[in-house]
Formats: structure tokens, sequence, C-alpha cells
């Protein structure tokens, strides 16, 4: 008895798995809807989650996917063979990476910018004001890894101000830097205006003016022999359009 | 059945149809394995393993396993005995709950530890308010997630030994009159101490290998808190490399200890 419950539960778990593949691929509509992939930097989430729809509705039979992580992973999945249609990355270094591995369709066009801020826990306890408050003995800050595009920002604002800091920990994206000041381990973390933006009453905003001097340019490119082309190509206007960056703006980001 | 069939020294052979999976199941274990070596940079192999931040996480990774092991000893040796041979109510119960790391995510072992001992948690708070003391980012993080995750593996295969050996010697030391003390470091303790071995191998292996419990607790700092995975995770996005370089070591050391502890471990728990 015992095996064949074992038997039908592997049975039902191979079928539900089936199943779940094939909703997926057919979608829920009748006509067969061309899948498009776009890797975005973690900090577009928000903005090419809510303008979905309108992409749809405009390119009727287009069903955007969305894949948002770091933008050197994401590079690094694309340089890899990761099936992709759409790079959004959150710096240029990391464009490069995928034109140099010969990825790219075109010239990657930038779209929008983006700055550093420093966040802290609702009421500000350790009375963080500027940059340089960051280095005072007992804060604890947290930052992104150099290696990353936020990351690289910090290490050319510190090269700026002549500030060095000492971080409690180097994380792997901005959003983790995010999540540690929303738990209170950190007393402080620099993360982009667009992310305070986005956690705010959770975190608050401590701008700085030393800021500007690490602008951090998004590009854009549809990805070569896509298979999905022209609608890769499509998406890549439709961010650059008015209603697109409209939106972008109000969550924070700056004109390119 | 087995009384109505003789016994004849026949072998039956195996069925084929299980050389298929089986072939299929070994590769999926080996073939990532070769695709590593095949990938690995080996001309700059030496100057990717000996680079300032490869040796700092190495370092860590041994200093703060070797101790998280020691730990897991020092608690999860006491708690495996009380298992196997106490008798409290509820003992089945804690016996479940101590597999709970080996189950859950390690990543949300992390999380549970960072809203325990963060400073938003009330243990964490505490240690900050009497000690003046914080853990998260420190390496005493480290080797609390570490342990976190590891000591299952201590405690199950301890256990294991302790079960398999039985009570006799036990009896017989008590009933002569020895004192449950002198039991335990005469006979118990000498008994077992092939499956502490098995089962110290491989809570430092897990050890080694541990990582979603480590970057959500700990984060993730060169010498304090970026241990041998954490620095192959971050490179992996910029130096594929030198994180593929790093991984090969991190295979290295676990060929090493399956061959340490395989007497045991490798023929089932203890």
């Amino acid at each position: 008895m015992k095996r064949w419950v074992m038997v039908a539960l592997a049975a039902g778990l191979v079928l539900a798995g089936c199943g779940a593949g094939n909703t997926a691929a057919t979608g829920s509509s009748a006509p067969a809807r061309v899948p498009v992939t776009v890797l975005a930097a973690a900090s577009l989430q928000d903005v090419f989650t809510t303008v979905k729809p309108q992409f749809e509705a405009a390119n009727s039979g287009a069903d955007l996917r969305f894949s948002f992580g770091g933008s050197s992973a994401l590079a690094q999945q694309i340089v890899n063979g990761a099936p992709a249609d759409v790079f959004a990355s959150a710096d240029e270094a990391q464009m490069k990476v995928v034109q140099n591995a010969g990825k790219a369709a075109g010239t990657p066009r930038p779209f929008v910018t983006n700055v550093l801020t420093i966040v802290v826990p609702p009421g500000n306890p350790k009375g963080i004001h500027s940059f340089a408050d960051l280095a005072k003995p007992g804060v604890i800050e947290v930052v992104c890894a150099p290696q990353v595009p936020c990351g690289a920002a910090t290490t050319k604002i510190e090269q700026v101000t002549r500030i060095k800091l000492s971080p409690a920990s180097e994380e792997q994206d901005v959003r983790s830097v995010l999540s540690k000041v929303e738990a209170k381990v950190a007393d402080a973390g620099l993360v982009y205006v667009t992310d305070a933006r986005s956690a705010a009453g959770k975190v608050q905003e401590v701008n700085f003016p030393e800021a500007s001097k690490a602008i951090n340019t998004y590009p854009i490119v549809a990805i070569k022999n896509s298979p999905h082309a022209q609608l890769a190509q499509a998406f890549v206007t439709f961010v650059l359009s008015s209603a697109v960056q409209h939106e972008l703006a109000s969550a924070g980001f700056g004109p390119a | 059945m087995l009384q109505t069939r003789a016994p004849r020294p026949v072998h039956t052979g195996l069925p084929g149809g299980l050389w298929v999976p089986s072939v299929l199941a070994l590769g999926l274990i080996v073939l990532p394995v070769i695709g590593l070596v095949v990938r690995a940079p080996w001309s700059r192999f030496g100057e990717l393993v000996t680079s300032e931040s490869a040796l700092a996480a190495l370092e860590l990774s041994l200093r703060t396993g070797l101790v998280s092991t020691l730990l897991c000893v020092v608690l999860g040796g006491p708690l495996a005995v009380v298992l196997a041979r106490g008798s409290v109510p509820g003992l089945r119960l804690l016996r479940s709950v101590v597999l709970l790391p080996l189950v859950l995510p390690p990543v949300v072992g992390g999380l549970a530890l960072l809203y325990l001992l963060g400073i938003s948690g009330f243990a964490g708070y505490a240690l900050n308010v009497v000690f003046g003391v914080r853990i998260p980012f420190t390496t005493t993080a480290v080797i609390l997630a570490q342990t976190f995750v590891a000591m299952p593996f201590l405690v199950v295969s301890l256990e294991g030994a302790l079960r398999t050996g039985g009570e006799r010697y036990e009896v017989i030391a008590a009933t002569l009159g020895a004192p449950p003390w002198t039991v335990f470091r005469r006979i118990t303790v000498p008994l077992v101490l092939p499956g502490l071995g098995s089962g110290m191998v491989l809570s430092f292996a897990r050890c080694l290998g541990e990582f979603g419990a480590t970057i959500a607790f700990a984060g993730s700092l060169q010498g304090v808190t970026r241990t041998l995975p954490l620095e192959v995770y971050l490179r992996e996005e910029v130096d594929p490399d030198g994180a593929i370089a790093l991984s090969l070591v991190l295979v290295v050391v676990a060929i090493v200890v399956i061959a340490v502890a395989r007497p045991r471990s490798a023929e089932g728990w203890g």
C-alpha cells in the first residue's frame, strides 16, 4: 500500500510539473503569445513591472517576462548564453561586458541615471547628516561590494571626498544593503535614490551633495540574434518613450 | 515468503532497467565537476587561488569551520547522548526539532538568526544593552551560522552510533558499581569515537560549504565574514575564472572529506 502511495505521489508530482510547464508556455489566452525576456537591473523592478501592461497592450501578442537582478550577474548570464531579448544595465561597465562578448545588437542607448543616497532607520538614531558622518566611530554602515555598480559608485565617492569608509559588510547587491538598514542591523547604508524611495517609510533618506560625483548611467540594448528581434527593439523604444520616462522620473531616476 | 524458499547461493543479478537511471544519476553528480575542471583556467590557477582575497577567504573558512565543528561537538555531543539514552517525555519531538536546520533553507536560518540576534531582535537587543555587543557582521556571526546548519550532522551521526552500539556495556559497568560519569567517560565515549569522528568530518564539510545563513546573518567583508563560498559568489559576477578556480579548491576539500569520513558515513548515518 505504502509503495503505491509513493508511486502515486511521484506520478502526481511529474504531472503537476508538466502541467505547470504547459500553462506557462501557452498562456491563458487562445492566440499564442510571443515571450519577450528582459534582463533588467534590480532597481528597475518597480517601474518595469508597472509599465508592463502598457507595452503588452500596445504590442498585441507580446508577453513580457522580466528577470531582475544585479547587473553584473545578469551580464554574466547573457555572456553564458541565457535566453534574453533585452538587457537593461545599471551601469555602463556591465553593458560593456555584454558588448565585448558580441551579444549586443547595435549601440546601447542610455535611458536614465541614478545617484547614491544614504539611508538610515526612521528617526535617524545615529544622527547622520553627511557622507563624512558615515566614517564616525560607532556607526555601522553597509555598502555594496566594489565589484557591483552601486559599490563602484561608492568607491568613486570615497575617492572624490577622500573619506575612507570601513563598512561592516560589502553586500552583493543594493537591495541587500537596503534590507540590512530596514532590519535595523545597520545604522546606515548607501543605496540608490530610487531604492530609498521604494522603501519610503521604512527607511529615511539623507542626501549628500557629493553623490553627484558618481552618477550611474543606465544603458539598454536588444540582444543579438534574439528570436524576437522586432519586439525586443520595440521594448527599447518603449523605455525611451515619454510615458515610461515620466514613470521612471517619478520613481526618482534622473534623465539620461 | 522467506520460509517457503530454501536459501540458494544464487546471484540474482540486477534488473537491467536499473542501469540507465543509475548512469544518469552518476552523470548528474560527476559531469558538472568535470565541467568545472575542463573550464578551469589552469595556466592562471596558482595565481588565482593565492590572490589576497582568496587566501583571506580560505583562512577565514578554515578558522571558522574548525571553531564551529568544535562547538558542534561540545554542544551537540551531549545532546546526542541525551537523545539516544535519555528518558524524558517529548524526546521524539526533540529529535525532529534537531533536524530543522537540515531541512530548512539555510538563508531562512540566517534570517531567523538575524531577527533573534540583530539589534531589532530581543536577544540581540539585550546583548547590546547589557554587554554592548553586536553580533551581526562579525566573525562570531559566521561561526553561529555555521554551527546552526552543521549541528544536525553531528547529532544525527553520533546518535546513530550510540543506538547501534547499544547499552550492554554501560549496563554492565553500572551494575559493577561505576557511577554515571565514569560510565560515560570510560565506556560510552570510547565506543562512539568512530561515529563522533565521521560526524565531525561531515559537520566540518557542512561548515565549509555554508553560504545562505552566512550571507543573510553575517554579511560579506573580506577577512571578517567573507568565507570561501561567499568569495566564489562575489567573483562569479566579475571574475568567473577566479570563481571557478576557488570552486575547484572547494571540490578538492569535499573529496578529501568524503575520503576521510567514508568508512562509516558513506554507508548510511553513523
